[in-house]
């Protein structure tokens, strides 16, 4: 495999795997903004990228010229896509897809979640609470989303390095090693094979169960193609995402004394500040497909392109948000999109909401004083989820 | 003194994130999908004026409505 040309050319030439770009995107979607609402790149065979929020929200809405069918921007494009439905549906087979997996995420199944989510919290912290100095990615925010996912599709919360493993070769060793990336999703697909065939036998009241018994409009149930590719999606939609969500947000609090007394003496204020943490370090960026020509922002985009729907630089625009740049942990008015705007709107979006509030409200009940180990590196993940996998603080005042 | 004020959410725009749902729970309902309605007939009642604008201005999808009686 050959390595990627370092970028000069921002603008013309953008690369959203560059280290530079992991470590610290943000002055480089200033830059793409101040430059064009729409910048393109001949990398990963033609990709657009909207800079600005009205840009992304109108491609976002525009489900006639943009596919869903590939959503992950990589160095080839297979004709056969891997579907994960509804993630990866147009209309009109998107809505029904859709209207089957929201019952289970509505705020008030998430409520009945949450004290198994403050469990799973106190345990981890229960393990590393008396050393001086712990890497609260690898020992807490990795863990949380995987084993709350876990719970939820009934599946043992002791496969989770399994799951962290695929989710790893998929979102980022997969963007440019297709090998990789497909022993991955057969690994995934005979894993769960084997537990939608042990509830043939014996039915749970899980997740995975739900799935099996839904109908199609015209009754019938989902084949096993889609409870797979369901499957696969709330796994790999439902680690990552939050992991990256919840670490950004310790990383800011670490880094931050005023913002994080300020939440340990108000803890009502906590859902606020997540709304902002999911502002300014929304972990999630998506990708579209251009299936007809048309015009973004008043820029020509071409079929065969990617698109790279960038919600974070969306929601760092400054014509959107006043004070983009800066984290304002009780910014009033934050119509956010870190959950996608339109029909794609993260399924996942309570539980996600949920589980950062728990896991900053029992860290910081539990922990205080934090900061950032200045013998440590923090670590930021490649590809299109970003937060970070590596995060070094030391614990307790006299740190 | 300002006029009754009444909200509606607009169901073709609705997308079920409940922003309004959890800042102003006296005056957003959900449905077995997640998504918001206003409860009743969306009279917001004396006092809850500010949480209806808060909700508003904190709605992803511009799905509420405001209007003054």
């Amino acid at each position: 495999m050959n390595k990627p040309v370092p970028v000069t050319d921002w603008v013309h030439d953008f690369d959203h795997t560059d280290p530079r770009w992991t470590e610290n995107p943000f002055p480089i979607w200033d830059e793409l903004r101040n430059a064009c609402p729409v910048v393109h790149t001949n990398r990963f065979l033609g990709v657009y990228l909207p800079t600005t929020y009205e840009a992304v929200k109108q491609v976002a809405y525009d489900t006639e010229h943009f596919s869903s069918r590939r959503i992950i921007v990589r160095n080839v494009r297979p004709e056969e896509t891997q579907s994960a439905p509804p993630i990866t549906s147009d209309p009109p087979a998107h809505k029904p897809a859709k209207q089957l997996l929201l019952p289970p995420f509505t705020p008030d199944a998430m409520k009945k979640l949450e004290p198994r989510v403050r469990e799973i919290c106190n345990e981890l912290i229960d393990a590393f609470i008396d050393e001086p100095r712990v890497d609260a990615a690898a020992r807490y925010t990795r863990h949380i989303p995987v084993r709350a996912i876990a719970h939820m599709l009934g599946i043992p919360e002791k496969d989770s390095d399994l799951f962290i493993k695929w989710i790893h070769e998929i979102l980022e060793v997969g963007i440019t090693d297709d090998s990789v990336l497909m022993r991955a999703i057969h690994e995934m697909a005979a894993y769960f094979s084997g537990h939608i065939e042990a509830r043939r036998k014996n039915p749970t009241d899980d997740l995975i169960t739900t799935l099996m018994n839904a109908k199609d409009k015209e009754g019938k149930p989902l084949s096993d193609i889609h409870v797979l590719g369901t499957l696969r999606l709330l796994l790999i939609a439902g680690i990552d995402t939050t992991w990256s969500a919840i670490g950004a947000s310790l990383w800011h609090l670490a880094k931050t004394p005023a913002d994080r007394e300020r939440l340990v003496a108000e803890p009502g204020l906590i859902p606020t500040a997540v709304e902002e943490f999911l502002r300014a370090y929304s972990p999630v960026t998506m990708a579209r497909e251009v299936m007809k020509e048309t015009t973004v922002a008043g820029c020509p985009v071409k079929p065969g392109n990617m698109v790279l729907l960038s919600f974070p630089a969306a929601n760092r625009d400054p014509a959107m948000f006043p004070d983009a740049d800066k984290v304002i942990i009780d910014r009033k008015e934050n119509r956010h999109a870190a959950f996608g705007l339109g029909i794609h709107r993260c399924v996942g979006s309570n539980l996600a909401r949920m589980e950062m509030t728990v896991a900053i409200q029992e860290w910081l009940k539990r922990i205080p004083d934090f900061q950032l180990d200045p013998a440590g590196v923090v670590k930021w993940s490649e590809g299109t989820v970003r937060g970070p996998r590596q995060l070094p603080v030391l614990l307790g005042k006299g740190a | 003194m300002p006029g009754k004020l009444k909200i509606h959410v607009d169901q073709d725009k609705c997308q079920g994130h409940s922003r309004c749902k959890s800042l102003a729970p006296e005056l957003f309902e959900l449905d077995e999908f997640g998504n918001a309605h206003e409860i009743g007939d969306g009279t917001v009642p004396e006092g809850l004026e500010d949480k209806a604008y808060l909700a508003k201005s904190n709605c992803p999808e511009l799905a509420i409505e405001i209007v003054e009686e």
